[in-house]
Protein backbone atom coordinates (compact mmCIF):
# COMPACT_ATOMS: atom_id res chain seq x y z
CA UNK A 1 0.00 0.00 0.00
CA UNK A 2 1.42 3.12 -0.66
CA UNK A 3 0.45 6.34 1.51
CA UNK A 4 0.94 10.04 0.79
CA UNK A 5 1.52 12.29 4.09
CA UNK A 6 1.32 15.78 3.14
CA UNK A 7 2.76 17.75 5.98
CA UNK A 8 2.42 21.77 6.53
CA UNK A 9 2.90 24.38 8.40
CA UNK A 10 -0.15 25.34 10.29
CA UNK A 11 -1.85 28.99 9.92
CA UNK A 12 -0.25 31.77 11.59
CA UNK A 13 3.15 30.07 11.88
CA UNK A 14 6.05 32.19 9.78
CA UNK A 15 7.59 30.75 6.77
CA UNK A 16 10.62 32.49 6.31
CA UNK A 17 11.16 30.01 3.09
CA UNK A 18 8.24 30.16 1.71
CA UNK A 19 8.21 33.72 1.77
CA UNK A 20 12.01 33.63 0.18
CA UNK A 21 10.10 31.38 -2.59
CA UNK A 22 7.20 34.11 -3.35
CA UNK A 23 9.97 36.78 -3.67
CA UNK A 24 11.77 34.76 -6.08
CA UNK A 25 9.10 33.64 -8.46
CA UNK A 26 7.90 37.46 -8.52
CA UNK A 27 11.83 38.06 -9.45
CA UNK A 28 11.02 35.72 -12.43
CA UNK A 29 7.88 37.81 -13.51
CA UNK A 30 4.96 35.42 -12.31
CA UNK A 31 2.68 38.00 -11.35
CA UNK A 32 -0.71 37.28 -9.41
CA UNK A 33 0.42 35.22 -6.70
CA UNK A 34 -0.84 36.13 -3.47
CA UNK A 35 1.35 33.72 -0.91
CA UNK A 36 3.63 30.39 -0.94
CA UNK A 37 3.85 28.23 1.87
CA UNK A 38 6.22 25.49 1.63
CA UNK A 39 5.99 21.99 2.87
CA UNK A 40 6.84 18.52 2.39
CA UNK A 41 5.69 15.53 1.35
CA UNK A 42 6.19 11.53 2.52
CA UNK A 43 6.02 8.70 0.34
CA UNK A 44 5.08 5.86 2.51
CA UNK A 45 5.29 2.07 0.83
CA UNK A 46 3.69 -0.17 3.86
CA UNK A 47 2.12 -3.17 4.11
CA UNK A 48 -1.46 -3.43 3.71
CA UNK A 49 -1.82 -5.12 7.29
CA UNK A 50 -0.29 -1.81 9.09
CA UNK A 51 -3.82 0.19 10.37
CA UNK A 52 -4.51 3.52 10.23
CA UNK A 53 -4.19 4.21 13.68
CA UNK A 54 -0.44 3.26 13.08
CA UNK A 55 -0.18 5.51 10.19
CA UNK A 56 -1.78 8.54 12.60
CA UNK A 57 0.47 7.55 14.43
CA UNK A 58 3.68 7.87 12.92
CA UNK A 59 2.46 11.32 11.82
CA UNK A 60 1.89 12.58 15.32
CA UNK A 61 4.86 11.05 16.42
CA UNK A 62 7.64 11.59 14.11
CA UNK A 63 6.61 13.09 10.78
CA UNK A 64 4.87 16.14 11.46
CA UNK A 65 6.09 18.09 14.89
CA UNK A 66 2.47 18.87 16.17
CA UNK A 67 3.54 21.86 17.60
CA UNK A 68 3.92 24.12 14.42
CA UNK A 69 2.69 21.68 11.69
CA UNK A 70 -0.39 19.53 10.36
CA UNK A 71 -0.13 16.70 8.59
CA UNK A 72 -2.76 14.85 5.60
CA UNK A 73 -2.80 11.51 4.77
CA UNK A 74 -3.43 9.99 1.44
CA UNK A 75 -4.13 6.28 0.37
CA UNK A 76 -2.68 5.98 -3.16
CA UNK A 77 -3.96 3.06 -5.21
CA UNK A 78 -1.66 0.95 -6.10
CA UNK B 1 31.41 16.43 46.85
CA UNK B 2 32.17 15.99 42.95
CA UNK B 3 29.94 17.66 40.56
CA UNK B 4 28.52 14.10 38.58
CA UNK B 5 27.46 14.81 34.63
CA UNK B 6 27.09 13.89 31.14
CA UNK B 7 27.35 15.20 28.11
CA UNK B 8 25.27 13.52 25.12
CA UNK B 9 26.65 12.91 21.53
CA UNK B 10 24.57 12.35 18.50
CA UNK B 11 25.92 11.44 15.16
CA UNK B 12 26.65 14.84 13.95
CA UNK B 13 27.36 16.42 17.44
CA UNK B 14 29.56 19.42 17.36
CA UNK B 15 29.82 21.02 20.51
CA UNK B 16 29.96 18.16 23.08
CA UNK B 17 33.52 18.71 23.38
CA UNK B 18 33.42 21.82 24.02
CA UNK B 19 30.53 21.36 26.37
CA UNK B 20 32.63 18.71 28.22
CA UNK B 21 35.78 21.07 28.40
CA UNK B 22 33.26 23.76 29.93
CA UNK B 23 31.79 21.65 32.51
CA UNK B 24 35.68 20.05 33.48
CA UNK B 25 36.76 23.31 33.59
CA UNK B 26 34.25 24.66 35.51
CA UNK B 27 33.57 22.13 37.83
CA UNK B 28 36.62 20.83 38.24
CA UNK B 29 35.62 17.14 37.57
CA UNK B 30 35.51 15.75 34.00
CA UNK B 31 31.94 14.40 32.56
CA UNK B 32 30.89 10.84 31.57
CA UNK B 33 30.47 10.89 27.80
CA UNK B 34 27.08 8.93 26.14
CA UNK B 35 26.51 7.79 23.34
CA UNK B 36 23.01 8.38 21.81
CA UNK B 37 22.69 4.62 20.87
CA UNK B 38 22.88 4.09 24.64
CA UNK B 39 19.60 3.75 26.61
CA UNK B 40 21.09 4.27 30.51
CA UNK B 41 22.97 6.81 31.84
CA UNK B 42 25.48 6.38 34.47
CA UNK B 43 24.01 6.68 37.99
CA UNK B 44 23.67 9.83 40.19
CA UNK B 45 23.92 12.28 37.53
CA UNK B 46 23.65 16.07 39.01
CA UNK B 47 23.92 17.45 35.75
CA UNK B 48 22.98 16.40 32.17
CA UNK B 49 24.16 18.24 28.47
CA UNK B 50 22.64 18.16 25.62
CA UNK B 51 24.97 19.87 22.79
CA UNK B 52 25.10 21.80 19.74
CA UNK B 53 25.72 20.58 16.34
CA UNK B 54 23.52 18.71 13.46
CA UNK B 55 22.57 15.89 15.01
CA UNK B 56 21.41 13.49 11.85
CA UNK B 57 22.61 15.70 9.69
CA UNK B 58 19.21 17.66 10.77
CA UNK B 59 17.00 15.32 8.88
CA UNK B 60 13.27 15.24 9.06
CA UNK B 61 14.09 18.80 11.32
CA UNK B 62 16.36 19.48 13.57
CA UNK B 63 16.70 17.62 16.50
CA UNK B 64 13.69 15.33 15.50
CA UNK B 65 15.97 12.19 14.99
CA UNK B 66 17.90 12.77 17.94
CA UNK B 67 14.98 13.25 20.02
CA UNK B 68 13.51 9.64 19.37
CA UNK B 69 16.66 8.01 19.93
CA UNK B 70 17.56 5.70 22.48
CA UNK B 71 19.38 7.80 25.19
CA UNK B 72 16.70 10.30 24.89
CA UNK B 73 14.55 7.79 26.91
CA UNK B 74 16.33 7.85 29.78
CA UNK B 75 16.71 11.82 29.14
CA UNK B 76 13.22 12.43 29.49
CA UNK B 77 12.89 10.16 32.49
CA UNK B 78 15.74 11.67 34.25
CA UNK B 79 14.34 15.36 33.58
CA UNK B 80 11.27 14.02 35.03
CA UNK B 81 12.88 12.97 38.17
CA UNK B 82 14.26 16.45 38.31
CA UNK B 83 17.48 16.16 37.15
CA UNK B 84 18.88 19.06 35.61
CA UNK B 85 19.07 18.93 31.48
CA UNK B 86 20.99 21.75 29.91
CA UNK B 87 20.42 21.99 25.83
CA UNK B 88 22.26 24.28 23.56
CA UNK B 89 21.72 25.07 20.04
CA UNK B 90 21.28 22.03 18.33
CA UNK B 91 20.34 20.50 22.03
CA UNK B 92 17.40 23.18 22.57
CA UNK B 93 16.04 21.84 19.21
CA UNK B 94 16.20 18.51 20.79
CA UNK B 95 14.78 19.15 24.06
CA UNK B 96 11.40 20.90 22.39
CA UNK B 97 11.17 18.00 19.71
CA UNK B 98 11.31 15.86 22.34
CA UNK B 99 8.54 17.41 24.40
CA UNK B 100 10.52 18.21 27.60
CA UNK B 101 10.49 22.12 25.88
CA UNK B 102 7.06 24.05 24.71
CA UNK B 103 7.25 25.49 21.41
CA UNK B 104 9.72 24.94 18.08
CA UNK B 105 12.58 26.32 16.33
CA UNK B 106 11.85 27.17 13.02
CA UNK B 107 14.49 28.99 10.41
CA UNK B 108 15.89 31.86 11.22
CA UNK B 109 13.65 34.86 9.69
CA UNK B 110 16.54 36.03 8.16
CA UNK B 111 17.05 33.03 6.24
CA UNK B 112 20.77 33.31 6.86
CA UNK B 113 22.84 30.94 9.02
CA UNK B 114 23.44 33.61 11.83
CA UNK B 115 27.30 33.54 13.57
CA UNK B 116 28.23 36.08 16.33
CA UNK B 117 28.51 37.10 19.22
CA UNK B 118 25.39 38.55 19.97
CA UNK B 119 24.10 40.72 23.96
CA UNK B 120 21.53 38.28 25.62
CA UNK B 121 19.32 40.06 28.63
CA UNK B 122 19.07 37.48 31.57
CA UNK B 123 14.75 37.05 31.80
CA UNK B 124 14.54 35.54 35.32
CA UNK B 125 17.89 34.83 37.58
CA UNK B 126 16.09 32.84 39.88
CA UNK B 127 16.69 30.12 37.86
CA UNK B 128 19.06 26.74 38.83
CA UNK B 129 21.00 27.88 35.79
CA UNK B 130 21.27 31.66 35.81
CA UNK B 131 21.72 32.42 39.52
CA UNK B 132 25.25 33.83 39.55
CA UNK B 133 23.12 36.74 37.44
CA UNK B 134 21.38 39.81 37.68
CA UNK B 135 17.75 40.00 36.30
CA UNK B 136 18.42 42.56 33.17
CA UNK B 137 22.13 41.58 33.35
CA UNK B 138 22.71 41.83 29.75
CA UNK B 139 25.52 39.31 28.95
CA UNK B 140 27.72 38.41 25.31
CA UNK B 141 27.93 34.59 24.16
CA UNK B 142 28.68 33.28 20.63
CA UNK B 143 25.46 32.19 18.52
CA UNK B 144 25.84 29.89 15.34
CA UNK B 145 22.40 28.56 13.85
CA UNK B 146 20.33 28.33 11.27
CA UNK B 147 17.03 27.22 13.01
CA UNK B 148 17.00 29.36 16.35
CA UNK B 149 13.40 31.31 15.46
CA UNK B 150 11.36 30.34 18.68
CA UNK B 151 7.94 29.82 18.27
CA UNK B 152 4.93 29.12 20.44
CA UNK B 153 1.45 29.94 20.18
CA UNK B 154 0.04 32.77 21.78
CA UNK B 155 -1.13 31.37 24.93
CA UNK B 156 2.18 29.18 25.89
CA UNK B 157 4.27 32.65 25.40
CA UNK B 158 1.95 34.55 27.54
CA UNK B 159 2.38 31.20 30.01
CA UNK B 160 6.43 31.48 30.10
CA UNK B 161 6.45 35.28 30.41
CA UNK B 162 3.97 35.08 33.43
CA UNK B 163 5.71 32.06 35.19
CA UNK B 164 9.27 33.65 34.78
CA UNK B 165 10.43 30.78 32.36
CA UNK B 166 12.02 33.11 29.84
CA UNK B 167 16.08 32.77 31.12
CA UNK B 168 17.51 34.82 28.15
CA UNK B 169 16.02 36.89 25.59
CA UNK B 170 18.02 38.78 22.71
CA UNK B 171 18.94 42.02 23.40
CA UNK B 172 19.47 42.63 19.88
CA UNK B 173 17.83 41.54 16.47
CA UNK B 174 19.17 37.66 15.79
CA UNK B 175 16.61 35.18 14.30
CA UNK B 176 13.11 36.77 14.71
CA UNK B 177 12.39 35.12 17.98
CA UNK B 178 8.71 35.30 19.60
CA UNK B 179 9.17 37.88 21.94
CA UNK B 180 12.86 37.91 21.67
CA UNK B 181 13.50 34.07 23.53
CA UNK B 182 16.47 33.03 23.35
CA UNK B 183 16.00 30.54 26.23
CA UNK B 184 12.94 28.68 28.22
CA UNK B 185 12.78 26.37 31.07
CA UNK B 186 10.09 23.78 31.86
CA UNK B 187 7.40 24.48 34.42
CA UNK B 188 9.62 22.73 36.72
CA UNK B 189 12.48 25.01 36.01
CA UNK B 190 15.02 21.74 35.94
CA UNK B 191 15.21 21.98 32.19
CA UNK B 192 16.55 24.59 30.37
CA UNK B 193 17.48 24.83 26.28
CA UNK B 194 18.81 28.03 24.54
CA UNK B 195 20.22 28.61 21.25
CA UNK B 196 23.25 30.81 22.42
CA UNK B 197 26.36 28.75 23.47
CA UNK B 198 27.57 29.28 26.89
CA UNK B 199 30.20 26.82 26.49
CA UNK B 200 31.83 29.11 24.32
CA UNK B 201 32.47 32.22 26.59
CA UNK B 202 34.05 30.72 29.55
CA UNK B 203 37.96 31.66 29.49
CA UNK B 204 39.32 34.72 28.54
CA UNK B 205 40.99 33.26 24.93
CA UNK B 206 37.38 33.08 23.65
CA UNK B 207 36.73 36.34 23.85
CA UNK B 208 34.53 36.48 26.78
CA UNK B 209 33.47 34.58 29.87
CA UNK B 210 30.23 35.78 30.09
CA UNK B 211 28.72 31.71 29.89
CA UNK B 212 30.74 31.02 32.79
CA UNK B 213 27.92 32.18 35.17
CA UNK B 214 25.72 29.48 33.69
CA UNK B 215 27.39 26.36 34.57
CA UNK B 216 28.77 28.22 38.11
CA UNK B 217 25.33 28.77 39.15
CA UNK B 218 23.89 25.18 37.98
CA UNK B 219 27.28 23.72 39.65
CA UNK B 220 27.13 25.99 43.16
CA UNK B 221 23.02 24.69 43.15
CA UNK B 222 23.69 21.32 42.84
CA UNK B 223 26.94 20.75 45.39
CA UNK B 224 26.76 23.87 47.21
CA UNK B 225 29.40 26.63 46.72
Amino acid sequence: MKVRVHVSLKPGVLDPQGRAIHHSLEGLGFAGVNDVRAGRLFELDVADSVSDEAIDEMCRKLLANMVIENYRIEKVAA
Amino acid sequence: MAFNSAVITFPGSNCDRDMAVALEKVAGTAPHRVWHGDSELPDGLDFIAVPGGFSYGDYLRCGAIASRSPIMQAVIAAAGRGVPVLGVCNGFQVLTESGLLPGALLRNAGLNFVCREVSLEVGNAQSLFTSAYETGQVIRVPVAHHDGNYFADEATLDRLEGEGRVAFRYAEDVNGSARSIAGVLNDAGNVLGMMPHPERAIEATHGGTDGRGLFESAIRGLVGA
